[in-house]
């Protein structure tokens, strides 16, 4: 079996320079390469593209790297849970493009198996489809949109194993399964990494052909963006 | 005038034995307290879950289970969990029956506008652009009037729209109401609110049903 285990955060994410488009895995704090991110406040590159369904909160997940000026660029869908992040957007000190949540995951999949673009009717009739071409089909508005182009892809799942196979749990699948393989390096931090032959092949829900690096998290926060419970 | 308790209340009368349902933030979501209880219906969020249950206690909190509003949930049994590009397959593939989102604004046509304020707000339209393309079935759950006092129920909107004619039903505090060929349809009235009151909050053009009778909350 090839193995695509790393042993450190720092090896997984060799390359990873300022300037570069990376994709980001995870639905709110749920689910996010926690320790991908804090290794990117760590090596301090800057002028990101940031593509992520959110843009974390002000001090947690990509928050942190938006604290630092980091980030370039984000492309998200939804970003109201962070103030610093609304102030620089109010204030032009970030690029930013909102775009609806279904077709930021279709423009993830698409890249990562061979589609190079696809219609969709989200945001027909809406500033969103704004220099884009429109086709109607059966008589409804399709919007072209594109596959994401992206230099690395960071991907959290709950269990992999060392051929890069890997298992989510719960909702912190979300965008981390469409990414996974979207990116020109796509690399996977885990809960739990075990040897090759311990996952059962009936339940992997991304197989290793789409992970070039893989490794166990040192620690996860997993912080609760808000917690409810029942009354 | 309903309470928001009450306009969830009376959304859930819509719901059918069968339906798989998108609730968006805010009053939407109480919606799910409401379900009568000779149905079977199942809640989906779009974040990836199907069978959405209530939210936890203390000791069920499990911070891979949240909802689209990023709060803690349970599952129920039957419930499934699958990735975003699969979930809004299956919203824009419509196996979803029936949406309910808020609003800032909706005009006669149908068209909603509820993700942006230009200069002011700019949190993202998140999934409403994709459910709102597909869903055939869309409640808008709002206030009739914004803070201001001025009517949420225009003509045209003014904000940027999320969706082109889409919106079917609106309940607001104050009425119930439908789009018909580009007008507002007065269908139901809430308790102790009159007709004439409900038309001077009304900026879009307004029909009574004939058939308008008062809400059965």
């Amino acid at each position: 079996m090839i193995s695509k285990k790393v042993h450190s955060v720092q090896e997984a994410l060799q390359g990873i320079q300022s300037d570069m488009t990376l994709l980001v895995g995870g639905f709110g704090l749920c689910g996010i390469p926690e320790n991908s991110i804090a290794e990117l406040v760590r090596l301090d590159v800057k002028e990101l593209t940031c593509v992520s369904n959110n843009a974390g909160v002000d001090d947690f997940g990509l928050g942190l790297l938006l604290q630092k000026h980091q980030i370039k660029k984000m492309i998200s869908s939804y970003v109201g849970e962070n103030h610093e992040f609304e102030r620089q957007m109010l204030n032009n000190e970030i690029e930013v493009e909102l775009i609806p949540q279904g077709t930021l995951a279709e423009r993830c999949r698409s890249a990562k198996v061979g589609i190079p673009a696809f219609f969709t009717p989200a945001g027909a009739g809406t500033e969103v489809a704004k220099g884009k071409e429109v086709r109607e089909f059966k008589g409804k508005q399709y919007l072209l949109e594109y596959a994401v182009e992206a230099d690395f892809a960071l991907v959290k799942a709950w269990k992999g194993d060392e051929a890069g196979n890997i298992i989510f749990k719960g909702t912190a699948r979300n965008f981390n399964q469409a990414m996974c393989g979207a990116a020109k390096i796509n690399v996977v931090e885990v809960e739990e990494l075990v040897p090759i032959g311990e996952l059962n092949p009936n339940e992997i829900h991304v197989p290793g052909v789409f992970v070039q690096r893989i490794f166990q998290g040192e620690k996860y926060e997993k912080r609760i963006e808000k917690l409810t419970l029942k009354e | 005038m309903l309470s928001k308790k009450q306009i969830a209340q009376r959304i859930s009368k819509e719901l059918q034995d069968g339906f798989y349902v998108n609730l968006g933030i805010g009053i939407p979501t109480l919606v799910a307290n409401y379900v009568p209880e000779n149905i079977n219906v199942e809640f989906q969020s779009e974040n990836g879950v199907l069978g959405m249950g209530p939210f936890p206690t203390k000791e069920n909190v499990d911070a891979d289970i949240i909802n689209a509003g990023k709060q803690t949930i349970t599952t129920l049994p039957g419930a499934s969990f699958f990735d975003s590009e699969l979930s809004f397959g299956m919203i824009r593939g419509q196996h979803i029956d029936l949406t309910v989102l808020g609003a800032m604004e909706v005009s006669q046509n149908g068209d909603i506008a509820n993700w942006k304020i230009p200069g002011k707000m700019v949190k993202g339209m998140g999934g409403a652009m994709d459910l709102v393309a597909s869903a055939e079935n869309i409640i808008v759950a709002m206030m009739h009037t914004n803070r201001a006092g001025e009517s949420k129920l225009l003509k045209q909107c003014s904000l940027p729209l999320t969706g082109v004619g889409c919106v079917k039903t609106i309940v607001t505090n104050l009425a119930l109401l439908t789009i018909e060929n580009g007008r507002f349809l007065l269908k139901e009235t809430a308790p102790d609110v009159g007709v004439e009151y409900i038309k001077s909050v009304t900026e879009g053009e307004l029909i009574v049903s004939p058939n308008c009778k008062t809400m059965f909350i």
